[in-house]
């Protein structure tokens, strides 16, 4: 068990904004359960019935104009300056930031790829430098999803065929979660990614050795890095623990059975055509849930996945 | 339901067999049986809640898939709303209480009534088939996942289209009734706010539940013959499903609450012994309430894509419910001054409705201000929210409605003290449940998650254990029901000494309610200058 207050910080400053927000609405809202519920617990005390016989009450009030308006009133007002300043606030974080830098993102059952402008791609990994901020340019491929990053108090769906944007300013080192919100299956829960927020020297180290590394790496280490760029491992452990879909652990040469009947070795060929085409030999027990990889897993990568699942005893 | 011996009167339950419940056109043996009906579900719904709560204690496989646990939130929420919380007050103590509460026979059309409680279950039935490949889209749906999922889609639409044409009979029914058949004397200003409550949530029900009936028979068209009205590929609009469908959902939450507050206004002044405070004030804030819940169903899609400009005119809308709704709590609240209050459970319940449903109104303060919205919407806030709004507001308000009917409907007393463990066992329960999940969904956990990373973990385990006490009490309440339909005491015309016009009738009532029509000479709420009616 972990602790349960730890985490979840305002981490930017429109988070700040918002949490001030929270905490007018709460103040306000507590002094109204205050009163009410202190009142109710007053009366029911006060004017409990103590003796059978006392079968009336002391008052025949039935109404009284005054009091109404006044309680029609003050409510109306404190509403009224709920929305005026949610509104206000919501007005500045989601307003257009000049100087943005693009990431597009694309949401997928059940992954976020995202694409930066100089052409790196990563899967439910974001980097960004403190400093600038970012404008996310969002589609999905396939159903609705949701963008969360609780730290920063943002969220946004993604719909298919249509351009859905977000904003946010890093300005604090760390990594953050992104939380898929909007249900989209199976996998919905499993549909997280990181948002590491790195100071500029560090961001253009990072990613001039990402640029560097890549080719140097020998064949199963460039495949594990692959699954996780790709987001496999969101769904398929290496553990041996099932998520939604089955295992790597052990998988490579083994038999399996499959949904549809039948039997198949998991071989490179069963392991290509599960990349492209993954509904056609699903295993048994788990659900058809995963998206095509077709025309992005190029064949190098395809080797260099199969070499890393033969490493997987 | 069970008897008075002794020679009493065994009322409107005097005749026996399946085909004199099957074939009734009494009005209050309808409204027995959708009790019944929506009470199974209620329970059923349940078990669906505790499963998913104890599979949130362990964020793993260990007790059974994920697929199963989407399933089951699926079940557990179009369960409760469809077949429980949507007809249970309406239909159920609506159609008992309506025609009894105005002086009348029966409902304008019996057998009307009859249809559409069989409509209802043959809705129920077409649902029940429907999950030969469970659905697994949660209740709301939503576009495209809906028209791409495994389940039966277009079967399950056409149960809910049938279960929604029974609503729609049912409002039309009530709104003739309270129309044409009140007693003499009965002026609009002279009926019970139950009967203010219940017109305003048909008048919703008539004008709401056609567009849900279009949504999901435009649904099963997208899956049935691929037509596209959902699908941006073919030029439709993923965003047009959540329009329509809250067009119709934001409007019926308060076909779940009107009602309820109505048993609410009718049970505060009977235990208080004091007339109702500011009665104009509340009955025609039902109809504001019914009146301004067609404008706001947008603030369920501040985040989901739908322009800012409309999402700020949702926002400014969606305030103005709740002026009507605070001063409905006010006034019960100043009901009780200056009364001789007594606690037996109709009021205890009543009072914890006011309490929770405090929670749950100022926790929607957060969802209807934008900036606060965009951070908390589909997180476990939002789950706690509508808990207690709908459990913590119309479950206990039909619970109240239960307890303070019970010996009018079956001809016997509940036992008190029985009642008390129940009503305790409910409120510690339900509120360990929901009230730290407000805290669990501001720190960012999103609903319908099966798994969740583990510094959720401790305040998930308070829930679930809290949802075992919760259970808890609502075993102890149903056991208590079942026991007081058989072996309760024999009730009293007028147990609770209220003014209304059903304790002028024998418990239980005999089959036309009344052995001649009462007059209405004044309002039912005059506790102080009238002295009640009946044996009490």
């Amino acid at each position: 068990m972990t602790n349960a207050f730890a985490g979840g910080a305002a981490a930017s400053p429109s988070a700040w904004q918002i949490d001030a927000v929270f905490l007018f609405i709460a103040c306000v809202s507590l002094f109204f359960f205050l009163l009410v519920e202190g009142l109710l617990i007053y009366f029911a005390i006060r004017y409990r019935r103590r003796k059978a016989s006392e079968d009336a009450a002391l008052s025949d009030v039935r109404s009284n104009t005054l009091l109404e308006i006044v309680w029609v009133l003050v409510p109306s007002l404190a509403v009224l300056a709920f929305f005026t300043y949610g509104y206000v606030v919501f007005r500045d974080v989601t307003a257009p930031q000049p100087g943005a830098s693009d990431v597009n993102v694309t949401a997928g059952q059940f992954l976020y790829e995202f694409k930066y402008a100089d052409g790196r791609t990563a899967v439910n990994e974001l980097r960004v430098p403190i400093g600038p901020p970012v404008k996310l340019i969002m589609t999905s491929r396939d159903v609705i999803h949701g963008f969360f990053i609780p730290e920063y108090r943002i969220k946004q769906d993604i719909l298919p065929g249509q351009y859905t944007y977000l904003y946010f300013q890093p300005d604090r080192e760390g990594t953050f979660d992104i939380f898929c919100t909007q249900y989209c299956g199976v996998g919905h829960s499993n549909m997280r990614a990181k948002l590491i927020v790195m100071s500029p020297d560090a961001y253009s180290t990072w990613k001039a050795e990402a640029e560097g590394a890549k080719a140097a790496l020998p064949l199963f280490e460039k495949g594990k890095e692959l699954l996780e760029r790709f987001g496999c491992l969101g769904c398929h452990s290496v553990d041996g623990s099932v998520k939604v879909g089955p295992t790597f652990k052990g998988l490579f040469g083994r038999m399996v059975l499959l949904e549809a009947g039948g039997e198949a070795k998991a071989d490179e060929e069963y392991i290509r055509e599960s990349i492209v085409d993954p509904g056609a030999k699903v295993v048994k027990g788990f659900p058809n849930a995963m998206p095509t990889f077709k025309g992005s897993v190029s064949d190098d990568d395809m080797a260099a996945i199969v070499a890393f699942l033969k490493t997987q005893k | 339901m069970a008897l008075p011996e002794n020679g009493r009167s065994r009322g409107y339950l005097a005749a026996r067999g399946f085909r004199s419940w099957a074939l009734t056109l009494d009005h209050k043996r309808i409204g027995a049986l959708y009790l019944y009906t929506t009470l199974f579900f209620f329970l059923l719904g349940g078990i669906f809640g505790l499963l998913i709560r104890i599979k949130l204690m362990y964020p793993g496989q260990a007790i059974f898939s994920n697929q199963t646990y989407n399933v089951l939130f699926t079940l557990h929420g179009s369960m409760m709303i469809f077949l429980f919380i949507i007809p249970g007050i309406p239909s159920g103590l609506g159609n008992f209480f309506i025609p009894l509460l105005i002086g009348a026979r029966d409902v304008a059309f019996p057998r009307l009534n009859l249809a559409s409680y069989w409509i209802f279950v043959a809705g129920i039935l077409v649902i029940l088939g429907s999950l030969i490949r469970p659905m697994d889209t949660g209740w709301t749906f939503y576009t495209p996942y809906s028209a791409k999922t495994g389940a039966n889609i277009a079967l399950l639409s056409f149960g809910i289209f049938l279960v929604g044409m029974s609503s729609i009979l049912t409002g039309l029914n009530f709104i003739v009734t309270v129309h044409k058949l009140r007693a003499p004397g009965m002026t609009w200003h002279r009926m019970p706010l139950f009967i203010w409550g219940m017109y305003a949530t048909s008048i919703i029900q008539v004008l709401a539940t056609p567009v849900v009936g279009i949504t999901f028979l435009l649904l099963a068209m997208e899956r049935v013959f691929g037509i596209g009205f959902f699908d941006p590929a073919k030029g439709g609009d993923p965003l047009l499903f959540q329009h329509f469908f809250w067009f119709y959902s934001h409007p019926v939450v308060y076909v779940m609450i009107l009602p309820a507050m109505g048993v609410i206004s009718e049970v505060i002044p009977v235990f208080s012994r004091k007339p109702i405070f500011g009665y104009k004030a509340i009955a025609y804030s039902s109809l504001a309430i019914a009146f301004i819940g067609f404008l706001v169903w947008g603030h369920h899609m501040f985040v989901s894509g739908m322009s800012k400009t409309a999402s700020i005119i949702f926002s400014f809308l969606t305030f103005f419910v709740a002026v009507p709704t605070s001063v409905k709590v006010f006034n019960w609240i100043a009901t009780m001054y200056k009364g001789s209050i007594t606690f037996e459970s109709p009021m205890l319940y009543a009072l914890t409705f006011i309490s929770l449903f405090i929670i749950g109104g100022l926790t929607g303060m957060f969802l209807g201000a934008l900036a606060t919205d965009v951070h908390v919407h589909d997180t476990y806030f939002i789950v706690a929210h509508f808990h207690y709004t709908m459990m913590g507001g119309t479950v206990m308000g039909l619970l109240a409605g239960l307890h303070y009917w019970w010996p009018k409907m079956t001809g016997r007393m509940l036992s008190e003290k029985t009642a008390r463990w129940g009503w305790l066992l409910t409120f510690i329960g339900f509120n360990l449940t929901f009230l730290v999940q407000f805290y669990l969904g501001f720190k960012g956990m999103p609903r319908r998650w099966a798994e969740y990373p583990p510094q959720y973990q401790t305040l998930n385990i308070v829930s679930t254990v809290g949802s075992w006490i919760l259970a808890g009490g609502i075993l102890v309440m149903f056991s208590n029901f079942i026991r007081g339909l058989f072996r309760g005491d024999p009730a009293p015309a007028n147990p609770w000494k209220g003014l209304t016009l059903e304790w002028q009738t024998s418990s239980p009532p005999p089959e036309e309610n009344f052995g001649t029509v009462p007059v209405v000479t004044d309002w039912p709420y005059g506790y102080v200058k009238r002295k009640p009616a009946g044996d009490g």
